[in-house]
């Protein structure tokens, strides 16, 4: 009699080891959630600072107070450079993802599990700091040279964090064109398609939903990017006028100034509001990925 | 009229040509540009990369000459401890996923929150260990609220990859197990545990790749001095020593953030592309291991 009630034991240890480490996971998020949001949205419970001030004005000088008494803390500059830098980057790499997953899917499938993947691989590992060393000798000298000023900006930024999430999105299209059914092209050719216009007519379109998930996974990636944008954008908190002058981002004001002030001062609350702002969006980034997943579903259904 | 048909059939190949050509010099590009990245790293820190004294020696703030000895054992010893705390809380989040947990509500909660967290910029996480385990549980900048902040970095990456090596091991081993009378937690110990191995391994050692080379989570939880250690110091709780887990440790990622933040030390340039060499060989290294690794385990594994 005591053996099975052995094994009820052992089953609801297992059970209550793993749990336990997914409640743990659980509660740490929900933690991280809860504090990131209650800290910032001290900037308009505490300092009474609107919502709209915040997000809409171009001011950002939180030292100084403007015409009506509150501190200038218009984030409007950097959430227009985040944004900036995420779609840039993304129209930089787009390109070069796509069109090398469809070679390595399509024309040579042996050299891309061979050599191409284990190189993309590897780019996936170069830590972020390294990039924003490269960006700071090579790209930033660059774009000094062709486009004049001082070199630090949104365009060097972008050709950074292009070739950061350039693996990424890679990947991600490689497994969305394999994931097509090769019935699908098999049909085609039968029409007498060439490659490219299978490529063009059949393969991309179905594989629609899984391409636009990587170029969202990409740019969740690049929003939330700090230090390699933060070393060659110019950390200039003021709208971005141009492509090629000092800007800054969300991630690039949080990495500068979260240790130069005290807890609890309006300058503090603003840059936990900005935290705020990137949680938020990297959260909306995977609600869209779940919407794509979703229709995408519903139309292969 | 079958010229026409076939001018239409000529140009359709042509453009099937033009099109293969254009995605061989995308591919070419490429990898001409990743290997020049990464030769490019390599060469420009070559000369620091075999120089002892600047391996080993304590860095300077306003003279030359300045070594990383202290933020090389740092980041290992970071490593160390986040790999300590991060595999068995991922290898339990992982079984519960793939073995226990039913098609639910819970499971979606937990699969959702994961995802979430995988998603969220490595500086919310970063800033999130300031404000729990620096400020409010007062551990301050320490290599224990680092390598916290760490583990919630790494923990979707591993869930995922354990998950996903759990969930290749066959069905019929699963029910073999079973119908031997063993429990769900015997069958995933003793059986898809060891044969998941391999996978777990080549993933758990690509996750210290990124973890090695993090620097945004820890500018504010680690901290950016590094104290200098003295490895005779056994004292646990002084902040030369160099066990000492409540010590600020800054890392060689953070070490480059740092100096080219600040701009003070004058072979700024010399320094941080010697950092910059001596990590990427750590992560290529560290690839290198994964893969031979990987294949050496599932080699003894299947083998008699």
């Amino acid at each position: 009699m005591s053996k099975p009630l052995e094994k009820r034991r052992l089953e609801n240890v297992g059970l209550g080891i793993t749990g336990a480490c997914v409640a743990l996971v659980v509660l740490l998020v929900a933690t991280l959630v809860f504090m990131v949001a209650s800290r910032g949205l001290s900037t308009f419970v505490l300092d009474g600072i609107p919502v709209g001030s915040f997000l809409g004005g171009t001011t950002w000088n939180p030292h100084q107070t403007d015409a009506s008494g509150l501190p200038s803390v218009g984030a409007l500059p950097m959430i227009s450079g985040s944004f900036a830098v995420t779609l840039l980057s993304c129209l930089i790499t787009l390109p070069f993802a796509i069109g090398s997953a469809i070679f390595v899917v399509e024309v040579a499938p042996g050299f891309g599990r061979r050599v191409f993947q284990p190189i993309t691989e590897l780019l996936v590992g170069i830590p972020s700091v390294v990039f924003g060393l490269v960006g700071l000798t090579v790209v930033v000298a660059w774009t000094r040279g062709w486009a004049g000023g001082t070199g630090y900006g949104i365009l060097s930024s972008s050709i950074v964090l292009a070739f950061m999430i350039l693996p990424t999105v890679t990947s991600l299209a490689t497994d969305a064109l394999a994931a097509v059914p090769d019935g699908y092209r098999d049909g085609s050719y039968g029409l007498g398609c060439t490659r490219w216009q299978t490529v063009c007519h059949v393969v991309l379109p179905s594989a629609a939903p899984g391409l636009m998930t990587a170029v969202v996974l990409g740019m969740t990636r690049a929003f939330g990017e700090a230090l390699a944008v933060q070393m060659v954008i110019g950390n200039a908190a003021q709208m971005p006028e141009s492509l090629v002058t000092p800007a800054s981002t969300l991630t690039s004001v949080l990495t500068m100034g979260m240790g130069n002030e005290a807890m609890g001062t309006v300058y503090n609350d603003v840059l936990w509001s900005l935290a705020l702002v990137l949680m938020a969006m990297s959260l909306v980034f995977i609600l869209v990925i779940h919407l794509i997943g979703r229709r995408g579903a519903a139309k292969h259904a | 009229m079958p010229s026409a048909k076939g001018s239409a059939t000529a140009s359709a190949r042509r453009a099937d040509k033009a099109a293969t050509v254009v995605l061989a010099c995308i591919v070419g590009l490429i990898c001409v540009a990743l290997v020049a990245i990464i030769v490019g790293i390599l060469v420009s820190g070559a000369g620091k990369l075999f120089d002892i004294n600047f391996l080993t020696a304590k860095p300077e703030q306003f003279k030359e000459g300045g070594g990383i000895g202290p933020e090389l054992f740092n980041s290992f010893y970071l490593l160390l401890l986040t790999l300590l705390i991060s595999v068995p809380v991922s290898l339990g989040a992982a079984v519960f996923l793939a073995e226990y947990a039913p098609e639910g509500p819970v499971t979606t909660v937990v699969k959702t929150v994961i995802e979430a967290l995988s998603s969220l910029p490595s500086i919310v996480v970063g800033l999130f260990g300031f404000l729990f385990f620096v400020l409010t549980l007062g551990w301050g900048f320490s290599i224990m609220s680092g390598a916290l902040a760490l583990t919630m970095f790494n923990i979707p990456i591993l869930v995922r990859v354990i998950q996903q090596a759990l969930e290749a091991v066959p069905r019929d081993q699963r029910d073999a197990g079973l119908a031997l009378g063993l429990t769900r937690w015997e069958t995933t110990l003793h059986i898809l545990v060891p044969s998941a191995m391999p996978a777990i391994i080549t993933g758990v050692i690509l996750s210290a790749g990124r973890v090695f080379g993090e620097a945004a989570a820890l500018i504010y939880t680690a901290g950016q001095s590094a104290p200098a250690l003295d490895f005779l110091n056994l004292n646990l709780l002084s902040t030369s020593c160099p066990w000492n887990v409540w010590r600020p440790a800054e890392t060689l990622a953070v070490h480059i953030w740092k100096i080219n933040s600040e701009g003070v030390v004058p072979d700024l340039t010399a320094i941080s592309n010697g950092t910059a060499a001596v990590l990427m060989v750590c992560i290529l290294l560290f690839n290198v291991l994964a893969r031979f690794a990987g294949r050496r385990l599932a080699r003894r594994l299947t083998a008699e």
